[in-house]
């Protein structure tokens, strides 16, 4: 209740959180407002924003609606950032809370396992594993995940490795807890507020992720993405800027709002910073 | 949009009708894009359109081609052909020099058509087949006998299908790997100085050229630059003079032509004439109906494929037969955009909805959003399509393999239906493994019977029947849905005159075009 009501007081954390909402809804409602495929070409190509009160933010390079593209782009979007950041804090979170919790040569191999993803720049590993597995938005999901888990593991093994030797985890093994007991009800829930605002900042990452993936053509043909409508725009950006500003400017606000609430959640969350905004 | 563009190369012809009259200058240099890099200069021994492109104004064939396909002398003086269509005679042009000053004689052209290109060229080779013999009763006179009256034999001839190489340099060695490969050798009007990789090609004026006060340039260079927009922002700087057709994206072309002094035009491709079509796998899926076939050609606006994507270059096509090349049926019925007719033809043929895979060609934008549109197109009928993306080696893979319902492709046609359009529809083609045979999987005895005859027909006339008939027969089935005659725009800075002047276009362009002062 304490954080809702200090993330609450947070007037730029509030901003970040309202316009997420607004494209959350648009997300879960737009596409059935707008029936039909984002992929029909409905007026002439390159219809200019506002001139045309059926189609706001007018035609592409096909003359294909490209507000019924945003709306469409905003649900993958969101979709595939949230799912690649569960599955990476599926994969992160055991392997650094064994990692941290055990220690000695548990944590050397996990450790080194780590690295390996670490040291291969994460973008470029991405493109690799979609490319193998042919661009669809399971192998795009999945491609990001597996170059987003290694920084969850690092932070998760610092929590356990810092809270492992405090007195309540003691008390816990003096008390003959098991291992599983100790990891998941004792250490996890005291390590978990960085967790989440680590989370909240993978989101964001993970859609400029797959908004760079989609640019490159590397995106799920069958899907309209904001990644997707940049790239195909990219060539006439001197002809109709507005083609690549649209959908860029959803991702930048996506993204922003994104990591303001982030920052938000991280004031909110951290026992050190809380307190520390009286207004 | 479309109406500039066009008012412009109206323009600009006008332009070019009116320098005309005004004498050649000698002098100056002309830079040319070349996109991609190609893999060798030598022509005839790799297919990639750069090679041809840079390898054209190198090396020579015995003849050239204009624009309407008609054979004129090159290295060839003058040539007759038997009463019986079965015996060619050809007088070759006497004082040519090659580049490195020995002179070329008939035993240059009986080792370069019987040795040497029968292994490096596997087009030819089956061409080459009607061939009994090549002689050379003396210097300067050659002839080839027939088993057959091989019809488009005449249009062989040319620079790419083939080229004249030196005997005197490749007699005897591994024409694969002979050192003069990367410094090619050649009697055209344009020497090789130097290949800088990555970077661009240098040729220079070749002196002793055989045809008098030709070239009128002195240099020659082809540029290598990778990005598209670059190659773009190259032209409006004028470092570039001349980019080949295909060489920036279709969406720059309207913004580029619409520039001072700058010139376009779609000829010059009159001899490859690129047709494109979706390649439909007859053996498998709803394909295997010639309903389902029928209904694909009426579902798509391939109108709007060609005014929104192609800038309006180009022509719709309604058949196998390009109609700039030779046997052309222009009484041919064509099927037009009507999605109504088409979704008839789905119910009739009870299709279940079985979804089809669209397999775009890997070769940038246009073809991207072109399947784009089909896709929406097929869909709006009522046609179940994903598309699948892969890149060029996966593409060809997956064609070659027959692991495909729909993919994109276009083939060139080399002026006649025998050397061009056969190869894509005679079931002796079809094999397993290679992406520019009989891929569709097409089977029909009376087609295959009438290209074989047609191929063969003496004279023309019986020819054009032949192949008129199996035009028809083509159309009714559908094997493959064919889209659109391809026109690649080659833009140009005014000031390079006569540019294009053969049926090849830029293969051949330099040695009679030159620089307005």
């Amino acid at each position: 209740m304490n954080i809702i009501k200090t993330l609450s007081q947070n007037k730029v954390a509030m901003v970040g959180f309202f316009v997420l909402a607004i494209f959350c809804l648009i997300a879960a409602f737009g596409p059935l407002l707008y029936d039909g495929s984002p992929w029909k070409m409905v007026q002439r190509p390159f219809l200019p924003p506002f001139e045309n009160s059926n189609y706001l933010l007018g035609t592409d390079t096909l003359g294909r609606d490209v507000l019924a593209g945003l709306i469409y782009g905003t649900r993958i979007s969101l979709l595939v950032g949230l799912v690649s950041t569960l599955i990476a804090l599926l994969i992160g979170i055991p392997l650094g809370a064994y990692a941290g919790y055990f220690g000695g040569w548990v944590d050397e191999l996990l450790m080194r396992f780590t690295e390996i993803f670490q040291t291969v720049p994460s973008f470029a590993l991405a493109i690799v594993i979609v490319a193998i597995f042919e661009p669809s938005v399971y192998s795009i999901t999945s491609a990001i995940a597996i170059v987003s888990w290694p920084p969850v593991a690092r932070l998760v093994r610092g929590e356990f490795m810092s809270l492992r030797s405090q007195e309540y985890v003691l008390a816990a093994k003096l008390n003959g807890q098991t291992h599983r007991n100790i990891i998941m009800r004792e250490i996890l829930p005291n390590s978990l507020s960085p967790i989440i605002v680590l989370a909240s900042l993978m989101v964001a990452t993970a859609i400029l992720l797959e908004s760079s993936l989609s640019f490159l053509g590397l995106g799920d043909p069958e899907i309209m993405s904001w990644g997707y409508m940049i790239g195909a725009a990219k060539t006439v950006v001197r002809q109709a800027w507005w083609l690549s500003f649209i959908p860029g400017l959803a991702i930048a606000l996506t993204v922003l709002s994104l990591n303001l609430l982030g920052e938000g959640l991280n004031e909110a969350l951290n026992p050190k910073m809380s307190g520390k905004r009286e207004n | 949009m479309k109406k500039i563009s066009v008012g412009a190369s109206v323009a600009c012809l006008v332009l070019a009708a009116n320098v005309y009259a005004a004498e050649p200058k000698d002098g100056g240099a002309i830079n040319v894009v070349v996109q991609p890099e190609p893999p060798s200069l030598m022509i005839g021994m790799y297919s990639n359109g750069t090679t041809q492109q840079v390898g054209g104004n190198i090396f020579e064939g015995l003849l050239r081609y204009d624009k309407e396909l008609n054979p004129h002398p090159l290295l060839a003086k003058s040539w007759e052909n038997s009463e019986d269509g079965k015996t060619w005679t050809f007088h070759l042009e006497k004082d040519v020099l090659w580049h490195d000053g020995k002179p070329f004689t008939s035993a240059d052209v009986v080792f370069s058509v019987d040795k040497m290109l029968r292994k490096t060229n596997a087009r030819l080779r089956t061409s080459l087949e009607f061939v009994e013999s090549i002689s050379a009763p003396d210097d300067y006179t050659v002839v080839f006998k027939l088993n057959k009256p091989f019809g488009p034999f005449i249009r062989l001839f040319e620079v790419g299908t083939m080229p004249m190489y030196p005997k005197h340099i490749y007699a005897g060695t591994d024409y694969k790997i002979n050192p003069a490969n990367q410094h090619p050798i050649g009697t055209g009007p344009f020497k090789f100085v130097e290949w800088k990789k990555g970077s661009y090609i240098h040729l220079t004026k070749n002196d002793h050229y055989h045809v008098s006060g030709l070239p009128h340039i002195n240099d020659l260079y082809w540029h290598v630059i990778p990005d598209a927009a670059s190659r773009a922002v190259a032209f409006e700087t004028g470092k570039i003079d001349v980019l080949p057709g295909g060489s920036v994206e279709n969406f720059d072309v309207p913004r580029l032509t619409e520039l001072d002094n700058t010139c376009v035009t779609t000829d010059g491709w009159e001899f490859f004439s690129p047709h494109s079509l979706l390649w439909l796998n007859n053996r498998q899926g709803p394909m295997a109906d010639k309903r389902f076939r029928q209904a694909v050609m009426y579902a798509m606006d391939r109108e709007f494929a060609k005014n929104v994507l192609w800038n309006g270059f180009g022509k719709v096509a309604n058949g196998p037969v390009g109609s700039k090349t030779k046997f052309y049926d222009k009484s041919l019925p064509n099927y037009e955009y009507d999605p109504a007719k088409a979704k008839k033809l789905l119910k009739e043929m009870g299709y279940d909805g079985t979804p089809v895979r669209l397999l775009p060609m890997p070769y940038g934008e246009t073809w991207q959003r072109w399947a784009e549109v089909v896709k929406q197109n097929l869909e709006e009928v009522g046609i179940k399509t994903k598309m699948v993306s892969t890149d060029v080696a996966g593409w060809n893979q997956k064609v070659a393999d027959w692991d495909y319902d729909i993919s994109f492709t276009y083939l060139y046609q080399y002026g006649d239906p025998a050397l061009g359009v056969s190869r894509n529809y005679i079931s002796s083609n079809i094999s397993k493994g290679s992406s520019w045979n009989n891929v569709e999987g097409y089977e029909n005895a009376q087609v295959d019977k009438l290209f074989a005859e047609a191929a063969v027909a003496f004279p023309d006339s019986k020819r054009q029947e032949l192949y008129s008939k199996v035009q028809r027969q083509l159309v009714e089935d559908v094997p493959v849905a064919w889209l659109m005659e391809l026109e690649f725009p080659t833009i140009y800075n005014c000031k390079v005159q006569n540019l294009i002047d053969s049926g090849i276009g830029i293969n051949d362009a330099f040695g009679t075009a030159w620089i307005k002062q």
